[in-house]
């Protein structure tokens, strides 16, 4: 039986669809079966960041109105094995979809992949609430901002009144070098004030723009630096230790970073 | 940490606003908590001094770069002994 993970924020623009294509790809490299799910109807996105959009046929949708099948509406990833998608719809809201359906829907879907990641809309209303339906799991991406914070702490406090156990914090787009000049929150402010446990930390990185234009996630490849941190987020996942320092920087950052963030 | 210009550095002006705001998000967020404190509060001082007037008021206030919980207790009388025993 596989697990669901909802990937969630708050807060809009924050690296949700981003780093949920980009664990999708690094959970299969792993050789775990992975399915994507589109949760944002309506604003259909993580299609074109995984570079699938023009292989939709039917979507999340059509599958609970009973229009296909779910098998039906899943995309298979031709670049890498174990990878799939359920696409959201484009034309449709987010009263579309009930919670109960989504939760269906996540349950079929474990019978036969290892992990769901579910990409949740921004907001705390109706999509959130379908995002987080089926979920077992909760992961936070905030990034280092007092708006990103602010609105991950709501999230936690909405994830523990559903009963969605501790959620784990990703940091994306964090910039050592302005935290090391005093201009921008570290990792550590950021986890003591949220008081969860992190998952890992993903810096800013221009290859996610270039990645992103081509439809190609980072994780695909093994020449970008946020490329690396999801492959360390993705084994976390699984249950692996993986130390952070080893992961979060390129050879040769590594202590000015281990400063940096503080923390071993 | 001040900077050259003898400003705050933005990293810590930015932690001490999200401290702010968390404490009153959290506080509004769950009716519940200050009803709780405020009870909690009560049974505790009442221990020590007999509350008047509408009783324990609680509330959090910005002062400066921090949060404070401040509470406003009407006295009524001291209990001749604390916490029977204690002193
Ligand atoms: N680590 C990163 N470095 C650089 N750009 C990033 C990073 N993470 C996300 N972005 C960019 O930020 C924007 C918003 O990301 P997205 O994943 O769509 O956010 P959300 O799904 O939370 O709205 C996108 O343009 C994306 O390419
Ligand atoms: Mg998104």
């Amino acid at each position: 039986m596989g697990e669901v993970i909802v990937i969630t924020s708050g807060k809009g623009g924050v690296g949700k669809t981003t780093t949920t294509a980009n664990l999708g790809v690094a959970l299969a490299q792993l050789g775990l079966k992975t399915c994507l799910v589109d949760a944002d109807i309506g604003l259909r996105n993580l299609d074109v960041v995984l570079g699938l959009e023009n292989r939709i046929v039917y979507d999340l949708v059509d599958v609970v109105e009973g229009f296909c099948r779910l098998r039906q509406a899943l995309i298979r990833d031709k670049r890498l094995d174990g990878l799939s998608l359920l696409p959201a719809a484009q034309t449709k809201d987010k009263t579309a979809v009930t919670p109960e359906q989504m939760r269906e829907v996540t349950e079929e879907l474990r019978q036969e992949f290892d992990y769901i990641l579910v990409d949740s809309p921004a907001g705390i209303e109706q999509g959130f609430k379908n995002a987080i339906a089926g979920a077992e799991r909760a992961l936070i991406v905030a990034t280092p901002e007092v708006a990103s914070v602010r609105d991950a702490d709501r999230i936690i406090g909405l994830l523990e009144a559903a009963e969605i156990p501790p959620a784990r914090l990703i940091v994306n787009r964090l910039r050592p070098g302005m935290v090391r000049k005093g201009d921008m929150m570290s990792v550590d402010d950021i986890v003591d004030i949220l008081a969860i446990d992190l998952i890992g930390v993903v810096p800013e990185d221009e290859q996610i723009v270039v990645t992103t234009n081509r439809g190609e996630p980072a994780a695909l490849s093994h020449d970008s630096r946020a490329g690396e941190s999801y492959r360390a987020i993705a084994r976390r996942i699984r249950g692996d230790e993986v130390p952070f320092a080893e992961m979060d920087e390129p050879a040769g950052f590594f202590s000015r970073l281990r400063r940096i963030f503080g923390q071993a | 940490m001040l900077n050259l210009f003898g400003r705050s550095q933005s990293r810590d002006v930015a932690k001490n606003r999200l401290r702010n705001v968390l404490a009153h998000d959290r506080a509004d967020t769950s009716p519940e908590f200050m009803e709780h404190l405020r009870n909690d509060v009560m049974r505790i001082v009442s221990e020590y001094v007999e509350v008047g007037g509408q009783g324990v008021d609680l509330q959090l206030q910005s002062v400066e770069d921090h949060v404070a919980l401040v509470a406003n207790i009407p006295v009524k009388q001291l209990r001749r002994r604390g916490r029977q025993g204690n002193n």
